[in-house]
């Protein structure tokens, strides 16, 4: 497996976990999708694969790049872990990148100061790189500074820095969320491009279930930390078994479809919201008494798991 | 360009206009001290001072003329001393620029440095660098002299006491001045990179793996860059007109001291040159600042 993370675990302070025993895996060539609220911890897994954790946190469970141990590895190897194994490519692209910098040192600061590359070949690299990502005139756009692209060209532009190094598994965080419409299916594309090109393992982190059903080859659905609902994309789709995943299909509006719009009730639980049963209890429109004992255990299902007590029944 | 230029010039002005009116305000008759000594103060004599000098001409009209007389070049001559302000001037000039751009180089470095010590270490080197800075910068100039004579001057010996000339005769004077500034461009330092390091693109550039000391000195300290550029001019604009306790306590010939004598003799013509001189340098300091601006931050230079 490319990545494999067992048990996550992630304490920072809060009165709950900010992850719970997260476990998934992605494999090469494979699109995994991970979707949930803001505050669900999705974010937190996609840092934690860098070892980019929150200050203080304490961690269990293990996350493995290619066999390896991320959170017990050394400096070295971490580095360059995060130079060479794993890119990754965020929500916002204006605020990715060094203002102050040109679009050129962005692109090859890793290949320079990190992997020791010659300049000129960092340069010729970064050249073929724009190009890739189909990026007019590239050699005038190393001279640019980010301030002077659109927010679509600076996706492209970190997009085109997370290939630089050959990486196997691009962590895809909101990478899409921040962009007008049209960028956004044009980045999409790209991604999905590079990705199949390159036989990438994609973790596509997103807060929109529709896209990740439409993106991803199998969906993990979080909820306050840990994970409800994880099965092949098109199943989840057209049949959720989770509540919470059927809530979240339910709320957002489609054409043509005359069912009203059913926005889930309450609010996302925060840091300090602790739970002894099922975190999704107080919001669920099935929720019985026995939910809220004891947290759900994970239940096979087609193609998958759900955690859900009405599930097992 | 033309715009500032013109602003530059409105700044000049309205200052010339405020010293000429402040020393015009100031209590005591000039005729008096020109008058020399007290046999001198006949009603005859005075008047005739008068007319010499203008002095009962309106207000705008001396102002007039001695602008008039500063912009050709002509600041008149001291009343003290006789000789061409400009003259005094230049002789007074080379010891207090070479006194104060030491001090900058020292308060530079060493207020950079400290600062990104604290703000790269945290915890308590950082409690250290605060606590000591804010010490060096609250013991007034006079007091810090004092102790940097007796301890390195007479007990050690290491540096001359008085006077001016070398590098060697400024560097106590030159230290002393530049305890001063060292909170504040420690403490802009420290700020500056601890809110840059707070940035997201600082994280992006630790998930690509950079080293920590490149993340700091490519990303943290060249985002930081801005403010402590600033924050050096304006102190260092602040120190051409602050000399005047270190020079009296370390005995040295410069701008500072002419000022002070100039004051207490009613030496109008030298007290309006010096302090004209004192604004003009630092509106070229902070003009300096400001057209180094859209070489730090790319940003400023696409909007000009």
């Amino acid at each position: 497996m490319l990545l494999s993370v067992e048990g996550l675990t992630i304490e920072a302070g809060g009165r709950r976990p900010i992850l719970r025993e997260v476990s998934l895996s992605v494999g090469r060539g494979e699109i995994v999708g991970l979707v949930g609220e803001s505050g669900s911890g999705k974010s937190t897994i996609a840092r934690s694969v860098l070892r980019l954790l929150p200050a203080g946190a304490r961690v269990s469970g293990r996350v493995a790049v290619e066999g390896e141990d991320v959170l017990t590895m050394g400096q070295g190897a971490l580095r360059d872990l995060r130079a060479s194994k794993v890119s990754m490519v965020y929500q916002d692209p204006r605020s990715s990148l060094n203002p102050v910098r040109r679009i050129g040192d962005f692109l090859t600061e890793r290949m320079v100061r990190t992997l020791g590359r010659p300049k000129a070949e960092a340069r010729t690299r970064a050249l073929e790189l724009l190009d890739a990502v189909g990026m007019r005139d590239p050699g005038a756009r190393l001279r640019q500074y980010p301030h002077e692209l659109s927010g679509g060209m600076l996706q492209r532009v970190v997009i085109a820095a997370a290939l630089a190094a050959d990486p196997a598994l691009l962590l895809a965080d909101e990478a899409t969320s921040a962009l007008d419409v049209t960028t956004q299916a044009e980045t999409l594309a790209l991604l999905r491009r590079v990705q199949a090109e390159r036989e990438l393992g994609m973790l596509f982190i997103t807060h929109d279930l529709h896209l990740a059903a439409a993106f991803c080859d199998r969906v993990h659905v979080l909820y306050a930390g840990t994970v409800v609902e994880s099965r092949p994309a098109k199943e989840l789709f057209a049949d959720p078994r989770h509540p919470y995943t059927a809530g979240l299909l339910a709320c957002t509006p489609e054409l043509g479809d005359p069912r009203p719009i059913r926005p889930i009730p309450g609010r996302p639980p925060s840091l300090d919201d602790a739970f002894t049963g099922c975190p999704f209890a107080p919001r669920c429109p099935e929720a019985t008494a026995a939910c809220e004992e004891e947290p759900p255990r994970p239940v096979a299902v087609s193609g998958g798991t759900a955690a859900c007590r009405l599930v097992e029944a | 360009m033309v715009r500032k230029l013109a602003g530059l010039v409105a700044t000049l002005l309205a200052t010339s206009f405020v010293i000429f009116a402040a020393s015009y305000a100031a209590p005591g008759d000039p005729v008096t001290f020109l008058a020399g000594g007290k046999e001198n103060l006949t009603p005859e004599y005075l008047a005739a001072i008068r007319a010499q000098y203008h002095l009962d001409d309106p207000f705008l009209v001396q102002y007039g003329r001695w602008l008039g007389d500063a912009v050709t070049g002509d600041l008149g001559r001291s009343t003290q001393y006789h000789d061409q302000v400009s003259d005094l001037m230049a002789a007074r000039l080379p010891s207090t620029l070479a006194l104060v751009a030491y001090a900058s180089v020292l308060f530079v470095v060493f207020g950079i440095a400290l600062g990104v010590l604290a703000a790269v270490r945290g915890g308590r080197t950082d409690s250290a660098v605060v606590a000591g800075t804010t010490f060096a910068t609250s013991v007034p100039a006079f007091v810090t002299a004092t102790v940097l004579i007796s301890l390195f001057g007479v007990q050690l010996g290491w540096f001359p006491v008085m006077g001016g000339g070398s590098l060697w005769h400024l560097t106590l004077p030159a230290v002393t001045l530049a305890l001063g500034a060292l909170a504040i461009i420690s403490r802009v330092t420290r700020q500056s990179m601890i809110e840059q390091r707070e940035l997201d693109h600082v994280s992006v550039a630790r998930a690509g793996g950079l080293s920590e000391r490149l993340i700091v000195v490519r990303h943290v300290f060249r985002g930081a860059l801005g403010p402590i550029v600033t924050m050096c001019g304006l102190v260092t604009a602040g120190m051409l007109a602050g000399t005047v306790t270190v020079e009296t306590a370390f005995g040295l010939n410069g701008i500072g001291s002419l000022l002070v004598n100039a004051i207490n003799t009613h030496d109008f013509p030298v007290t309006q040159a010096v302090l004209l001189l004192m604004v003009a340098a630092y509106i070229a300091v902070t003009t300096a600042v400001e057209l180094l601006h859209p070489l730090i931050d790319p940003r400023v230079r696409s909007r000009a």
